[in-house]
């Protein structure tokens, strides 16, 4: 669990020859950083883009030349969001299914990994891999059928409909199962010596120790609920219930070139949640991703 | 429970078999544990039962039926498969999507990869930390939301792409316009979004090498791409296999990029195999054929994955 800490250990020390090597060195390493700089200022460029153009005023949206700093910023796009959709509405409930689907992962996939880590009983192994299977059945694959059957539950156009087939995660079991299997059975031995339950091990004593794990599911679960387009483009009918990915590909539809600030200001205005939660969970992502991949 | 003995047990044994889960013993406490862990399963595997592993065999069976919702299902037998075979939209998506995932894929291994190389370097740990955060932003819009600002970005007339371009004297480049660059267009959208999912995987890969190993390298004078090729690459090889078999599922998932950018068009140029899907199922109301549609995307996957797998034995390399 300590890997966040080693890399600027990993990385090659200047050679020490004579004057001119040591030179060369640091010009090589100053032209490299400067175009990587670059590259990161052409990859963020859509976003000073976005930014800067939702603030322009309507009419001039897609005037050119293109703007990347806002210089006098005009919130009328961002009123005029308002005044075309339901934008409050979509919030809520790209808020209400997000957050119900990352306590409802969070929940299941904390039990079952547990489970597959910490407790034995026969046929563990083989249900373990059973779900580890059904990774690899692509959402599309199932779409119809679970179309069909939430038809049948009467959750048509619901957001239960987006949020109940969501709550088992098979990727999610398998993350936390490696966070689990990464505490020290002592804890447990100890907790047990004490005359702790079987829940009370799992909820005060594992929970805790894995909450790195549980940051970073839930931020890739909120992550890619909140973005989500697929489902509730398939699911989703009347006005009231959609997300806001889908609002935003309304607005894009009402738009057109016409105005395109508008439709940038919903970008804009979307976004924030999930940077939101990205930065609090974001100093677990690379260990919590490599846990999920490559270790396992 | 506490107050149950172990010498007891014998007796209690027989009559009960729910007293054999509270025995004050070791085996009591192991089968105490075993009973948990089967509860602790229980939403996971019924949830996975009843919306994943059930529906796909649901699927299997549909593709074999003409049902439009309203009137009863009626059985074709292979009918949907053979038309599919010859139903040239079906075709193009499924020759899209290949196309597709090749072009976006490899790019966004190199990228990612690239990028992760370059962030090995010594560097201030605020420069790390910004260039991190600089490459992994676009994983957090969505897919909608990058098809919005990447199609105006790069739209013919009024986007911002072109008239750089025309300033330096280029012609307009018809980049969603154009059948030929579609696709092409697409793949920059997707792996501008996804590249810091992939560089977060290499950064931790490249973490994994041991210091030995490098020292090692060192040592013997291993420099440059020599030091690249023979030693940082081979031991990065198990993150490099699991960064393709996953962009490569979900690339050919993909759906919300061109949906929102193109529509699928011009023409047909940019109709990916999951648009044509959803198309059949959920416009015309074809949900037979959808599935089959669906199925041999599900069989394509599982395909391309096998063949990935069984192809790293001849190039991944295992500590």
């Amino acid at each position: 669990m300590q890997t966040s800490t080693t890399y600027s250990e990993g990385a090659t020390r200047p050679p020490k020859r004579n004057w001119l090597y040591f030179m060369r060195y640091r010009t090589l390493r100053f032209v490299g950083l400067l175009l990587f700089t670059l590259a990161s200022f052409i990859v963020l460029a859509p976003f000073a883009w976005t930014l800067a153009t939702s603030l322009r005023l309507p009419t001039e949206s897609f005037t050119l030349p293109p703007q990347w700093l806002p210089r006098n910023p005009d919130w009328t796009n961002y009123n005029r969001v308002f005044e075309e959709i339901d934008f409050w509405r979509m919030i809520l409930n790209s808020a209400i299914v997000a957050a119900v689907i990352v306590a409802g992962q969070l929940t299941t996939a904390s039990l079952a990994g547990y489970a597959f880590g910490r407790l034995e009983f026969p046929g563990r192994e083989i249900l373990f891999w059973l779900i580890m299977a059904t990774m690899m059945i692509p959402l599309q694959a199932t779409i119809i059928p679970v179309f069909v059957l939430i038809s049948r539950m009467g959750l048509n156009d619901t957001l239960a409909s987006l949020i109940l087939p969501s709550l088992p995660t098979a990727f999610g079991t398998f993350l936390l199962r490696q966070y689990f299997m990464a505490v020290p059975k002592d804890f447990e031995e100890a907790a047990l010596i004490d005359g702790a339950g079987q829940f009370t091990i799992f909820s005060r004593i594992y929970l805790p120790l894995v909450a790195p794990g549980l940051a970073v599911l839930a931020v890739l679960v909120f992550n890619t609920h909140w973005n989500e387009f697929f489902r509730p483009l398939i699911f989703l009918l009347s006005r009231d219930n959609f997300t806001i990915p889908l609002g935003l590909n309304v607005l894009k539809g009402y738009m057109m070139t016409g105005s395109v600030s508008v439709v940038l200001a919903g970008v804009v205005m979307s976004l924030i949640p999930v940077i939101l939660v990205y930065s609090f969970g974001q100093r677990y992502l690379i260990e919590g991703i490599m846990m999920g991949g490559v270790k396992g | 429970m506490s107050t149950t003995v172990a010498v007891n047990s014998q007796k209690r044994r027989s009559r009960n078999p729910f007293a054999l889960l509270f025995e004050n013993t070791l085996a009591g406490l192991r089968r105490r544990r075993a009973a948990i862990g089967y509860l602790f399963l229980l939403p996971t595997i019924l949830g996975i039962i009843v919306f994943t592993a059930g529906p796909i065999l649901v699927s299997l069976g549909l593709s074999f039926f003409r049902w439009d919702v309203f009137s009863p299902p009626r059985l074709l037998g292979w009918d949907n498969y053979s038309r599919m075979f010859s139903d040239p939209r079906v075709l193009l998506g499924f020759r899209n999507t290949f196309f597709f995932v090749v072009v976006a894929i490899s790019m966004q291994i190199a990228v990612g990869l690239g990028i992760a190389l370059a962030l090995q370097q010594r560097m201030p740990t605020w420069m790390r930390y910004y260039f991190r955060t600089a490459f992994f932003l676009p994983f957090l819009m969505s897919g909608a939301a990058t098809g919005i600002v990447i199609g105006y970005m790069l739209h013919k007339e009024f986007g911002p792409v072109n008239y750089y371009l025309t300033m330096i004297g280029l012609p307009q480049v018809p980049w969603v316009n154009s059948p030929n660059l579609v696709l092409f267009t697409i793949a920059i959208a997707y792996v501008w979004q996804n590249m810091g999912f992939t560089l977060i995987l290499f950064i931790g890969g490249l973490n994994n090498i041991s210091t030995e190993v490098l020292e090692a390298a060192d040592v013997d004078g291993a420099q440059g791409f020599k030091r690249f090729w023979h030693v940082i690459l081979p031991m990065v090889s198990p993150t490099l296999l699991f960064a393709a078999v996953t962009g490569v599922i979900g690339g050919l998932q993909i759906f919300d990029q061109p949906y929102v950018m193109t529509r699928g068009g011009p023409g047909d140029a940019s109709r990916t195999a999951v648009m044509v899907m959803y198309e059949s199922a959920f416009k015309n109301m074809e949900i037979g054929y959808g599935s089959a549609v669906a199925v041999i995307l599900f069989i394509v996957i599982l395909l391309v994955t096998a063949a990935q797998f069984s192809l790293s034995k001849r190039w991944v390399f295992y500590q």
